[in-house]
Parts: structure tokens; C-alpha cells; sequence
């Protein structure tokens, strides 16, 4: 046993000398794996500690505290001390569709229209991306790439972050489809400044939202009838949404505005998500009650009133939790995925369990995903997507990821930003 | 002995008005103009009498009379009434002087705004033709008289809200040129003008100027600053200037009373001290929001012009479009009114302006409110007669009734400020002018009608009010008729039983008897006469009215201010982890003594004497968090970077104490921030560090005695890589140009320094040379080794140290040269990819930079993230496996070394300020909560008394919904909801700064 864990120490030593364009996709998992002595934190609200894990064939065969002996081929990793977690799962970002913010040309995730529901993210999505190794190194294992721009900017689909393409990537295709409604934030005023309204928000409001309802209900129509003279391919983007088969993840954050989110789902009979959410905490019971689950982006927030609680956005999560809201945690942009798990340990400070928190990262948004049969906690049966952490991931006081596993297969957690940090330990002779 | 000095002035003036008007000179009545017709001229003596006159507000003479002749006012009192005058029998009415308003654009040309950001065209110079200054928006060469002209439709409703005078100017720009003293008089404007040039005006406002200079606030201020200096300079008639118009104009309106335009309290005590640098008292045309800061207003000793256009009840009717609405607008709705009763009371001088009111008819409304709300009627009349006529010494023409002065005048039917009261003549330069002709003469009463053939009588009863008079049939049954009274004719008409057919009857009002003739209920003509048998006695039905329930002031006017600001106490905080920061490290099981607000004492066990005791038992103490890189509370603009080098403007002036930010980081345990310019421009602002003293005012949040630093910038902003393709023009470009930017500054600083005595002061340059004495410092925005190489370079050149460089991303690469220089590094934890320049970013900058032996810190550059330094600290562990201890200084000690106050800030050391931070746990942990935050000893936050807030809060702002709601249902118009936005900024931006939360979510630096 000592000598396997020897060999994964100096594996990880060999890869801090790789430069980033050698940092390989990992090969599919070959020896069964074991995982013992842990505290494996299994997404579902339930620790094991000192709980031992199997997988095998890049899947989890096995997880409790009293498993059967390791098989004598397979590998054996003691990790006392050490804590497990399922992969976190980043629900919303641009992650590969864009390098540089300010520079245009690498920016793919807003196309030209107002309603391109027929766009699809993941045929843009760049798995050579200097960011996602970035991410990895801090828990993220999988994430939903998602378009933005106009009202419907696209598809989305969710890659896992260790593929030599995007092919490779696609963990689920075209999983959900994006409706950034427009705002019905009152005209602002700033004591002193005048602004001029041109309109009325809540024409303006029932304009914009109108075209995206007449575009729904003649897709909806459309989609009746299986022959076409002319074959309308925005219509077609969205047949699996009317089979449920898709989500529509309606992006707002005012109550108003998430109302009409709501009767969104029940006009057209269709499962819709609610993304922003920063007012959901006002009508929980009403989102409880409708079954609509809420992406919450980002608790590290300011309120959005100043008359609102300090710590109205830490807290927002707790509430939602206790109405029985299904919902998950993100967080803004791309490279800013790797302090989601941080976004949850805010979360967990204000209110939530550290287990739940934990659960607002990884199984809650697989099941908002809908990709929790296959990932999003250590259960029997699901991917191995694993993270092992020296100490608690959610805090980045004792953070640090010493093994990830995708799909039974152990990604290298090296990154461009280790590397540099590397040259120049290397350039100052420091340790 | 000037008071007694211009008294005697006046007074040989009136003399000589009296000498001339008696003489009835015929030089005085010639003029230039030729008459085409039959020459028509008239004196207009006029006599009023058996009036009650206010001759000002408290000097009342019953039954008197006022004789006015050429426009001037003869005399008031019981004298002999020329032979020659026009009687007025004003019996019942009442006389008072008209009003003055000092703040008025009457008959000069529209101004069209301009914006003249950044965005906009590149705009360099002014675009005004002409011998004049550099600056499109300092005016000083317009003068209202030249561009003035009578406007009949204004001067009308101007008149019939009372007015007789107006001070009136071009509202445009930051120097708005001399105002003028004029009349409502509908004549030639040679009359109406009756001071040419009575007033000098400013703002902070550019208004029309298209030019990019200034965009920001503290832009404003620095160019009013330097324009007082150029001035002086100007002076001398240096040759190389040549003629400056705009200059001499503002010397030669040095002598007349000086007038700012401010939008609000603090903006009262930035012009305010502006005044005080240069030798000026401005006369302030308040914002009206003035109420909330008493103290400081008298402060500044200046007369005030106060607006009344209080804001309209808001519509909360939809509760989630309420919800936007902070209680701070709330509040302020509620007590506006309150602001002329509060000068009142602190007996600073002030008058009233029409200006901003939305219908100017609601003038006298307003003023009644702010009669509910506590100020005197004589106050209130003051404010609209002769205060705003002393202000601008304009009080031996108009203001109140005098022999000599202006014959401007006003007839009511009663008391000024009685709601019924009915204004009916608006007399200027003595000519009348009817407000409302109906009810001048009170035909209520009882009169009996005879009705022939048939010699019928009735008693008829005319009621209601003197201008609009109801009339009935008093009989068994009283009946309801109708009675219009149109000048002379008359008309009559009532049913004689109810229900059935009218008499109808029209004819002539006479002086003695009403007669005419009419058509009865059979259709038959009749004759008929009414005779007046006796007045009206009218109820008084006017309920007495209670005095407003209105809520209390806040300190900051903001939800979570206080109601009175607390006071320093002796604190004991007891048996806590206390991290020092100093050479005892962590203690466990400590006390820590608070005394006058300084760290007394640190040990076990300490006696608490009078101290309050703070049970710190499980708990974490340490030094506040101080900010180094920070743009909370800053008003109207962060960068003023319209020019490559802006030296000269200072954060200083525009630091704004309301801001929410500052509560909502003392609740993430920060205790000082280090407030910087943007990153816009090269050599940009001046920062300055306050301290998060929540309810202090500008002054006292800032941290007294530090040094003096100033924001520069390096890279992508600067060379404004990221603003579009239209901004091209802008010196420099690129890093090439950056550098020679600031070589040629500090060149251009050196030159300046050795220049002699007789030197135009220069502010921006001034800046400069207390950089290269080291008297100021430099926190530099910079990214990559390049650039950060490039500035040490020109340091080193010039021989002086780069203080701190800030975001400094790529500080890893160069920190052996830094530690070098001498130079220190604020840095964010872990931002990368936002843009090129940030492409070698890592989490890992901190780490090195302090292992090789820089001072470094963690900033925010960010509202939000502020309140969680302590984590973006802890980052460091992760990222480097930095100590527990070393990661907590980057975010206090560092700070405080890297800004100069580490003598008093940074650690917990006796003798040290007691500034500190009680976390719920260890405080580089994300599950630690700042419990209480103290700043000089003052808990400024506490977690349990915050909870108390909430409710407050919530309190209130239902009660002031009920309270808007019972508004609207009263039928007052009411204002939409609007949302009330927090003014935010960031590095970069260039003009507004935005709510993030539900606007825009990257943070682009």
C-alpha cells in the first residue's frame, strides 16, 4: 500500500514540470480504485467518516464504512485525514467561450438576434482554455456553458473539464435553453441627477417578454404539425423543451419578474429554471410551491437595496432552503468559477449546514441539470467525479486539492498559474 | 462699523430720491426713446388707503394708506393724500411688499445641456470663440443684463405668484457670468433693469460645455480652485497670456455677492470651503436637503437661498416597486418641508426661490408648508421680501415698503399666508397688475329683492367666498340659486320652490342698487332691484392644525444611521484570541483595554474599572482591515480623466459620507479606507484615507495626520486600450507614451519648482513637486513588469520612491526590483483573464512578493469584496501556504505600512488607535463573521444592535408607506417609484458609476 501511494506522489511532482500544453487529458481509469480512511462528504447531506470508496471503470461501485477488501490488483489510497467531495459542478458560465474578456476575439458567447434559441454553446466551447485547468485545481469538475446577449442568446450544454475536444467534453448536450428577461427594475433616480425614461418598464417589459411568448407559442404550434414547407430552425431548437427533455432557465432577479418566470412554466407546460434569483428569497414559498428550482448567482454580493439586510445575499440561500426550495449556487464569468466552493462556504456561514452548502454546489445542481443519475454525489452507480482535499474545500483557509478524478480517470491538477509560480520560486531560489 | 457705514449711505440715497421726486425734475422724465403719437406722460400717483399695510415682515399699520407716484413708493402712514392721486379704497385688504427671488433664469436665453464625457467627441479647448479662457464651462465674461430680455408669459406667472423682483442669470456653466436685478414689469427692458450687474454666479455643473474637462466633481472644484489662482496671476497682465476676457470678467466680479449653486449638503461645504481658500463667503442656492446637517451649515456662515420644491409623495402603491425606494428618499420626502423651520431655529440667514418648483402657482403652498413644519409667518415673509433683497444688498430699492423704494406691491384680501386668501394686484414699478379681479369687492351679504310688476320680495343670501359668491333663497325652505358676478353685470337665477322652474334675472351690479330686468317661471319680463341689507359673517370653520408627525433625522441620512452619534466609552474586551500583529503574536485567553479610544492595555485578567465589558470568550480580536485600494463613498465621478495628467483634483473633495458601503464594510470588519482617483488617466487624483467613522461628516472621516498620497496608472486604461475605437486621440497610446507622460511631468514639475516667486501657481504641478520632495506618495494602478520597471526608471530619475504599486499582477516578476526601490505591492487574491494585461495573473503574487520582502497587501477595489478581505487574505494560505499571521497583516498592518499610519493602525499594541475587529471566529476563516467593529473605541457595528436596524428599518419605512399611501388617497399628485441607486465605482469607470447587483456584474479594472 505504501509503495502505490508513493508512485501518486511522485506523479504529482513530474507534473509540476510540465509546461500548460502538456498538461494531457487523463486516460480512462485503468486499476479499480479504493479510497480509504477518508471523510467523504457524499453531496447528499451525508459524512462518512473514516468511510472507504471504490470505483471502478469510471464509475463508483461502492461507498460506506465497512467495504469489502480491496481487490489485490487494484490501487489503494489511504487518505487519512484527508476529505472527499463529488466534483463541483459550475452551473452557469462562459467558461470556453472566451480567454480574454476585453479582447473581442476571444470572445464567443454572444451572437447577434434577440432570440437564438438554434445556437449551441458547446460547438465553441475551447477545451484548450489556459482557465479551466484553473479550475479544476480548485474542485470544478464539470460546468454548464452557457451563451449570453439578447433574450434568448442559446443552448447550453454541460462539459466535464478534461477532454481533448468538445466532442470529448460533452457531458450533456443542449441541456437547457436561455431566456435573459428583460428588467422591471423602476427607472432609477439619483438625488440630483435627472435620467431620462424613455419608456414605461413595464411596457417596455411586456413588449420584449411578448416576443419571446409568440415566439414560444408558434414554436409550440409549429412543432404540431411534422410537415413544413419551410423548415424553421428556431422552432425546431426548441421541440425538447415542450417534451421536458430541456429546461428553460429563465435569467431574473426581481419578483415580478420571477412571477412571470413562473407562469412561464405553467403557459407552456415546460420546466423552467430560475437563474439570478437575487429577490427569490421573498417568494420562496411560492417557487417551493410550483416546484421551480433557482440557480442563485453569486452570495459574495452586495444587497440590492440599501435598506436590505448587510448580508441579505449570504443569507438568500439559507431561506431557499428552508422553504424547500431546490436551487444551486454560481457565481459570475469564467475564471471566477474557482471560488464557487467559496460561494458555498459563505453560504454555509449565513446559515446553511456545511453539508448542504456543499450540496448547493454538486448534487443540487446535477438535479437542476438534470444529470444527478450520473454525478453530483458519491453514490453506487454514479461517475467517479471526485474531488480529495487536504482540508475543507468550501474554505479557502484549509482548501487544497491534492487528487481529482473525472470519470474514474485522475486529472492532472496542474495549471498555468502553479507553473508560474514555479519559474519565479525558481527565479528568487525560494522553496 | 460697515453696518453703520451703509446705513448712512442709504439714507443720503433716499434723501436725494425724495429731493428729486418732489422737484418733479424735468430731466428725470426725459428719455431717449421717440414717441410716435401724442406724448401720454403720467406720474401714476396712486393712493391706497384704509389699508392694512406690512410695510416688512412684523412692521404692520392698520388702516393705512400707501402713495406711490413715478414708480417709487411716496409714503406709507396716515399723511395727506396728494390731490393728484388716484384713490383705492382698500379697506379689508392688505398690502404687502412683493416678492424677490434671487435664484432666476426670467428673460435669459434656454441653455442647452451637453454632456462632454468621455464617451463623447475628444474636446480638448474650449469652443468658444473669442478673446476668452481655456475652459468652455467657466463663464465669467457673460452678463445676464447683456442677454436679457422682458418675457411676458413668464413675468406673468412669475407676477401672479407674487413676485415683483428677480435676480436673474444664464444657469450655465461652472462660472456663470453676473447676474442681473430685474422687475416683472411688462416694459421696456431699460426699466425693467434695475441692476446691471448685482450678483457673480457658479456651480458645479459644466451645464452646456462640450468639452471633456472636467467630467468629474472634484474636476469642478479643481478648476474653480485653479481659476481663482490664475486670476490673481492675471492680474499682473502677464504678456504671454495675452488679453483673457474670461479672467478679467472673474476679477471685476470679485466685488459683487457671489452666489453658488449646490445639489446638496455637502455639496454646501465643498463651495463652502472652496470660499474660505479664496476670501469669498458665497451665498449658497441650496439643494434642500440642507435640514439633515444643521451643525455644519452654520458652520460655513453663509446665507442660503432655499428651494421649496419639496418632493412629491411617492407612489408605493406596488410594493415591489416600492421596495426600491430607499427609506433615506422616504425620509426625505417627509422631512423637506422641515428645512427653512430648521435654518429658522439655528438662525441662519436664508431666503426663498421659486426655482425647481414643477408649477409655480404652488409657490405660496409650499411656503405654507413649511409653515406646518415649524417656521414663523414673519420668517416666512422675510424669506420672500426683504431677506432675499438684503442678501444681495438690493434692500434700498426693493424688499419691503419704504418711501424711495420700488412701488412693488401686493393686494390680498387677507393674510398673506392664509389659504383663502386671494390675491388680487401685483403692483410693479407702480403699475397694477390684476392677479384676480373676482371678489375685489365683497358682494356677500343679505340682500332683498324686489321683483316688479308685483312688488315681490325676497331675501336673498350671498355666501361662499368673496371671488366666487353662492347664492340662496332664504324662505322656508332655503334654495339653492346660482349667481355670477362678471365685472359689472350680473346674474341671477333660483327656483322658488325646490324643484320647480327658475326666476331668471340679469342686470347691472351699480354702486348703490343692484337693477334689470328678467324672465319669471311663466315667461312674463320683469324688472327687478336688490338692495345690500347686511354683510356676510362667515364661520370659521378652519380646523386648527396639528403640528406633522415626522420621523427622526439619521446620522448618515441612510437607513442605518444613527440617531444620535455615539460617543467614545472605555471598553474591556475580554478573554479573546487577540492576533497583535506584533512580536507576541496570538494570544489566547486575552484581555484587550479601550480607553479615550486608544488601546490601553493587553493582558490577562484586567480590572475593568469603569469599562464596559466585552465578553470576546470563543471570539477572535484583531486590528481593523484597512483598505488599501478602495472607491466607497465618493460622489459625482472617480476619475477625472479627461486629461492625461489631473494632479490637481482631489478624492478629498468629494467624499461622501451617506454611502451605505461604509456600514456594509464595517460589517466585514474594515476599519479605514484608502479612497483613490481611477485609472483612467496617467497622473490622476489625489486619494485620501478615511477612517469608516459611520454618521461623521466628510472632514471627520478623514484620517488626520496621514500623508498625503495621489493615484497613478499605468497600461491598458491609460492608454485606453479598452474604450472603443473612437478614443484614439488621447496622448498617450501606448506604454511608450505613458513613460514620456510622465517624464515631461515631472520635468515640467522640476522647471516649475525653480521658477521664481512672481509664477502663476499651478496646481497640478504643485502636486508634482510634493512627489519629488517626498511629500506626497504614489499608489500606482499597474499590471505588468514592463510598465511597473518603466515607473521605478522615471522614480529613480527623478529621485523620488514609488510608494505602492497597486493590482500589480505581475509584481512577481519584478520584486527583486521592488524590494529594491524600496516600492510596495497592493494586490487583488486571485483576478486574472479580464483583459490582456492580466493574462500572467496568479494566485499566487502575494506570496512571492512577500517572500522576496515587499510589503504587500490585499485591496478590494470593490464595494463587495471589501467586505471580505479578511478571506481574500486567507486566499494567500491556499496560494503559497502563507502563515496565519502573515496573511492577516496583508489585509491590516501591510495596509497601514504601505499608507504611513502604521504608528497608529495595524496591530494591537498599546498606544495604538483602538481600531478592531471581534470575528465570531478565526479570522482568515470564510465561516468568521465580524461581530463588532470599533474605530477610535466607537463600536460602529454590532451584529446584535444591526438586527435592532432591520427592524428599524422596517418600522419605518412601513409607517412612511402608510403615510405616502394616505397622500395618494387624498388625491396629492405623487411621484413614480424610482429606484434608488447607490453611486458605486470602480477603477475604471469614467462617468457614472451604477448599481453592479442587478445592472452589470464584471468587474473590468
Amino acid at each position: 500500500m505504501k509503495r502505490i501511494i508513493l508512485t501518486y506522489i511522485t506523479a504529482l511532482s513530474c507534473t509540476a514540470a510540465f509546461a500548460q500544453e502538456t498538461i494531457y487529458p487523463a486516460p480512462p481509469q485503468g486499476k479499480t480504485i479504493y479510497l480509504i480512511n477518508a471523510t467523504i462528504h457524499v453531496g447528499n447531506g451525508q459524512v462518512l467518516e473514516n468511510g472507504a470508496l471504490t470505483f471502478s471503470n469510471g464509475k463508483i461501485t461502492a461507498v460506506g464504512n465497512n467495504l469489502p477488501a480491496p481487490a489485490a490488483d487494484g490501487i489503494i489510497m489511504d487518505l487519512k485525514g484527508n476529505h472527499v467531495y463529488p466534483g463541483v459542478i459550475s452551473p452557469l458560465t462562459t467558461l470556453g467561450l472566451t480567454e480574454v474578456e476585453a479582447v473581442r476575439a476571444t470572445n464567443d458567447f454572444t451572437e447577434v438576434g434577440e432570440i437564438n434559441p438554434s445556437i449551441h454553446s458547446l460547438v465553441a466551447y475551447n477545451t484548450d482554455s489556459k482557465v479551466i485547468n484553473t479550475l479544476r485545481s480548485n474542485g470544478i469538475l464539470l460546468a454548464q456553458v452557457t451563451p449570453e446577449g439578447g433574450m434568448i442568446p442559446g443552448t447550453s450544454s454541460v462539459v466535464q473539464l478534461d477532454a481533448w475536444n468538445w466532442e470529448d467534453a460533452a457531458y450533456k448536450k443542449d441541456g437547457a435553453i436561455h431566456f435573459y428577461m428583460p428588467s422591471l427594475l423602476p427607472p432609477p433616480s439619483i438625488p440630483g441627477r435627472s435620467f431620462t425614461v424613455t419608456k414605461d418598464r413595464a411596457e417596455e417589459f411586456a413588449e420584449e417578454t411578448g416576443k419571446v411568448r409568440s415566439f414560444l407559442s408558434e414554436a409550440k404550434a409549429y412543432l404540431q404539425e411534422e410537415k413544413h414547407t419551410a423548415v424553421n430552425l428556431k422552432f425546431e431548437a426548441v421541440r425538447k423543451l415542450f417534451t421536458k427533455e430541456q429546461k428553460l432557465f429563465i435569467h431574473c432577479n426581481l419578483v415580478k419578474e420571477m412571477l412571470v418566470a413562473v407562469d412561464f412554466a405553467k403557459e407552456f407546460g415546460i420546466d423552467v429554471v430560475i437563474a439570478g434569483g437575487a429577490d427569490s428569497w421573498i417568494i420562496a414559498d411560492v417557487l417551493k410551491q410550483n416546484n421551480i428550482a433557482v440557480v442563485l448567482t453569486q452570495p459574495h454580493s452586495l444587497p440590492v437595496t440599501p435598506d436590505d439586510d448587510v448580508d441579505q445575499p449570504y443569507k438568500t440561500a439559507t431561506q431557499l432552503q428552508q422553504a424547500g426550495v431546490l436551487f444551486c449556487l454560481s457565481n459570475e464569468g469564467f475564471w471566477q468559477q474557482r471560488n464557487l466552493p467559496f460561494e458555498a462556504g459563505t453560504a454555509s456561514t449565513y446559515g446553511l449546514t456545511k453539508e448542504q452548502a456543499l450540496t448547493a454546489v454538486t448534487l443540487n445542481t446535477a438535479r437542476i441539470l438534470g444529470i444527478d443519475k450520473s454525478t453530483g454525489s458519491l453514490e453506487t452507480g454514479k461517475d467517479a467525479n471526485i474531488v480529495i482535499s487536504t482540508g475543507d474545500l468550501l474554505d479557502m483557509r484549509s482548501s487544497a486539492v491534492v487528487h481529482a478524478f473525472i470519470q474514474g480517470r485522475e486529472i492532472n491538477l496542474d495549471n498555468k498559474h502553479k507553473q508560474l509560480y514555479e519559474r519565479y520560486k525558481y527565479k528568487y531560489g525560494l522553496k | 462699523m460697515s453696518k453703520f457705514f451703509s446705513s448712512r449711505k442709504r439714507l443720503s440715497r433716499l434723501c436725494l430720491l425724495l429731493g428729486g421726486l418732489l422737484a418733479g425734475s424735468y430731466a428725470q422724465a426725459q428719455e431717449t426713446f421717440p414717441v410716435n403719437g401724442v406724448a401720454d406722460n403720467r406720474e401714476g400717483c396712486y393712493a391706497f388707503v384704509k389699508a392694512t399695510i406690512v410695510k416688512s415682515a412684523g412692521t404692520v399699520l392698520n388702516n393705512a394708506t400707501l402713495v406711490i407716484r413715478n414708480g417709487r413708493i411716496v409714503s406709507i402712514g396716515n399723511g395727506p393724500v396728494p390731490k393728484d392721486a388716484v384713490v383705492i379704497d382698500c379697506e379689508g385688504k392688505y398690502i404687502y411688499p412683493s416678492f424677490v427671488d434671487l435664484y432666476s433664469d426670467y428673460g435669459t436665453p434656454a441653455v442647452k445641456k451637453a454632456a462632454g464625457g468621455y464617451r463623447s467627441e475628444v474636446q480638448f479647448l474650449s469652443a468658444t470663440k473669442g478673446a476668452y479662457g481655456w475652459n468652455q464651462a467657466i463663464r465669467s465674461e457673460v452678463n445676464a443684463s447683456a442677454v436679457f430680455t422682458t418675457d411676458g408669459t413668464s413675468a406673468e406667472a412669475l407676477r401672479n405668484a407674487g413676485f415683483g423682483t428677480v435676480l436673474s442669470h444664464q444657469q450655465d456653466g461652472i462660472a456663470r457670468g453676473t447676474g442681473v436685478l430685474v422687475t416683472l414689469a411688462d416694459q421696456r427692458d431699460n426699466k425693467a433693469l434695475i441692476k446691471e450687474k448685482a450678483s457673480a454666479h457658479y456651480s458645479f455643473d459644466k451645464g452646456s460645455s462640450t468639452q471633456n474637462y472636467p467630467s468629474s466633481l472634484m474636476g469642478s472644484i479643481a478648476l474653480l480652485r485653479q481659476t481663482y489662482l490664475d486670476a490673481q496671476w492675471y492680474q499682473s497682465h502677464p504678456a504671454k497670456e495675452g488679453t483673457n476676457l474670461t479672467l478679467q470678467a472673474w476679477n471685476d466680479n470679485r466685488a459683487l455677492p457671489q452666489i453658488f449653486e449646490v445639489q446638496d449638503k455637502w455639496d454646501v461645504l465643498r463651495a463652502d470651503k472652496i470660499g474660505d481658500e479664496f476670501g469669498v463667503q458665497y451665498i449658497i442656492k441650496a439643494g434642500g436637503n440642507e435640514y439633515q446637517r444643521i451643525p455644519e451649515m452654520i458652520a460655513t456662515k453663509a446665507s442660503f437661498i432655499l428651494p421649496l420644491n419639496f418632493p412629491q409623495p411617492i407612489d408605493v402603491e406596488d410594493p415591489n416597486d416600492a421596495r426600491f425606494v430607499a427609506l433615506s428618499e422616504m425620509k426625505h420626502w417627509e422631512l423637506a418641508p422641515t428645512e427653512a423651520a430648521a435654518f429658522e431655529k439655528a438662525n441662519i440667514p436664508f431666503c426663498f426661490t421659486a426655482s425647481g418648483l414643477k408649477d409655480i402657482k404652488q409657490l405660496l403652498a409650499a411656503v405654507r408648508k413649511s409653515i406646518e413644519y415649524g417656521l414663523s409667518e414673519q420668517k416666512a415673509l422675510d424669506a420672500l421680501t426683504l431677506s432675499p433683497a438684503r442678501i444681495i444688498k438690493a434692500d434700498d430699492q426693493v424688499g419691503s415698503l419704504e418711501p424711495g423704494k420700488l412701488a412693488n406691491f401686493l393686494v390680498t384680501s387677507g393674510t398673506i399666508f392664509n389659504e383663502n386668501t386671494v390675491l388680487f394686484q401685483n403692483w410693479v414699478q407702480g403699475k397694477k397688475y390684476v392677479v384676480k379681479d373676482e371678489g375685489w369687492k365683497d358682494v356677500r351679504g343679505t340682500y332683498t329683492l324686489t321683483v316688479n310688476p308685483g312688488n315681490t320680495k325676497y331675501t336673498l343670501l350671498l355666501k361662499g367666498t368673496a371671488a366666487t359668491p353662492a347664492l340662496s333663497l332664504l324662505q322656508q325652505d332655503t334654495l339653492a340659486g346660482a349667481v355670477t358676478i362678471n365685472g359689472q353685470l350680473v346674474k341671477l337665477a333660483f327656483p322658488l320652490k325646490k324643484g320647480g322652474a327658475q326666476l331668471r334675472l340679469s342686470g347691472v351690479a351699480g354702486t348703490t342698487e343692484w337693477t334689470g330686468t328678467g324672465v319669471d317661471t311663466s315667461g312674463k319680463w320683469v324688472k327687478w332691484s336688490a338692495v345690500f341689507s347686511a354683510a356676510y359673517t362667515q364661520k370659521d370653520t378652519a380646523k386648527p392644525k396639528t403640528a406633522p408627525q415626522i420621523g427622526n433625522i439619521y446620522f448618515p441620512f441612510n437607513g442605518y444611521g444613527w440617531e444620535s452619534l455615539p460617543k467614545q466609552q472605555d471598553l474591556l474586551i475580554k478573554n479573546a484570541t487577540v492576533w497583535t500583529n506584533e512580536q507576541e503574536g496570538k494570544l489566547e485567553n486575552t484581555d484587550v483595554l479601550v480607553r479615550n479610544g486608544k488601546i490601553a492595555q493587553i493582558g490577562k485578567n484586567l480590572p475593568a474599572g469603569n469599562a464596559r465589558v466585552i465578553d470576546g470568550t470563543g471570539k477572535h480580536l484583531t486590528a481593523g482591515i484597512i483598505d488599501e485600494h478602495s472607491h466607497i463613498a465618493i460622489s459625482r465621478g472617480v476619475n477625472e480623466g479627461t486629461q492625461s495628467v489631473t494632479s490637481e483634483v482631489r478624492i478629498a473633495d468629494v467624499v461622501n459620507p451617506d454611502d451605505v458601503n461604509i456600514y456594509r464594510q464595517l460589517s466585514g470588519g474594515v476599519t479605514a479606507s484608502h479612497l483613490l482617483h481611477g485609472s483612467a488617466n496617467t497622473i490622476g487624483g489625489q486619494s485620501q484615507l478615511i477612517k469608516l467613522r459611520w454618521g461623521a461628516d466628510a472632514e471627520e472621516l478623514k484620517f488626520a495626520g496621514a500623508d498625503p498620497f495621489i493615484k497613478f496608472a499605468l497600461g491598458e486604461n491609460v492608454k485606453q486600450s479598452n474604450w472603443g475605437d473612437r478614443q484614439r486621440e488621447r496622448f498617450p497610446q501606448t506604454r511608450m507614451g505613458v513613460e514620456q507622460v510622465l517624464t515631461d511631468a515631472f520635468t515640467r514639475a522640476r522647471d516649475y519648482e525653480k521658477a521664481g516667486a512672481d509664477k502663476r501657481r499651478d496646481l497640478e504641478l504643485d502636486a508634482l513637486v510634493e512627489i519629488l520632495n517626498s511629500k506626497r506618495f504614489i499608489t500606482c494602478h499597474s499590471y505588468v513588469q514592463s510598465e511597473i520597471n518603466m515607473l521605478m526608471h522615471v522614480a529613480d530619475t527623478f529621485h523620488f520612491h514609488v510608494n505602492t504599486f497597486t493590482h500589480i499582477l505581475e509584481g512577481y516578476k519584478v520584486a527583486d526590483k521592488m524590494k529594491q526601490h524600496g516600492a510596495g505591492a497592493g494586490t487583488f487574491a486571485d483576478w486574472w483573464a479580464y483583459k490582456m494585461e492580466v493574462q500572467d495573473a496568479i494566485p499566487y503574487n502575494a506570496t512571492i512578493m512577500q517572500r522576496v520582502g515587499v510589503t504587500v497587501a490585499i485591496n478590494s477595489d470593490d464595494a463587495e469584496m471589501a467586505r471580505r478581505l479578511n478571506q481574500e487574505a486567507a486566499k494567500s494560505i491556499k496560494y503559497g501556504n502563507m502563515t496565519e499571521e502573515e496573511a492577516l497583516k496583508l489585509v491590516t498592518l501591510n495596509p497601514a505600512k504601505l499608507l504611513h499610519v502604521d504608528t497608529h493602525v495595524g496591530s494591537i499594541k498599546a498606544g495604538k488607535d483602538a481600531d478592531l475587529v471581534l470575528w465570531s471566529d478565526n479570522p482568515l476563516s470564510i465561516y468568521a463573521k465580524a461581530d463588532k467593529t470599533l474605530v477610535d473605541g466607537i463600536v460602529y457595528f454590532d451584529r446584535e444592535k444591526d438586527l435592532e436596524l432591520r427592524q428599524r428599518i422596517s418600522a419605518e419605512r412601513n409607517r412612511l408607506v402608510l403615510k405616502m399611501l394616505g397622500e395618494k388617497k387624498k388625491g396629492t399628485p405623487t411621484q413614480k417609484a424610482a429606484t434608488t441607486l447607490e453611486e458605486m465605482y470602480h477603477c475604471e469607470d469614467l462617468q457614472g458609476g451604477h448599481q453592479q447587483r442587478l445592472t452589470d456584474g464584471n468587474n473590468e479594472l
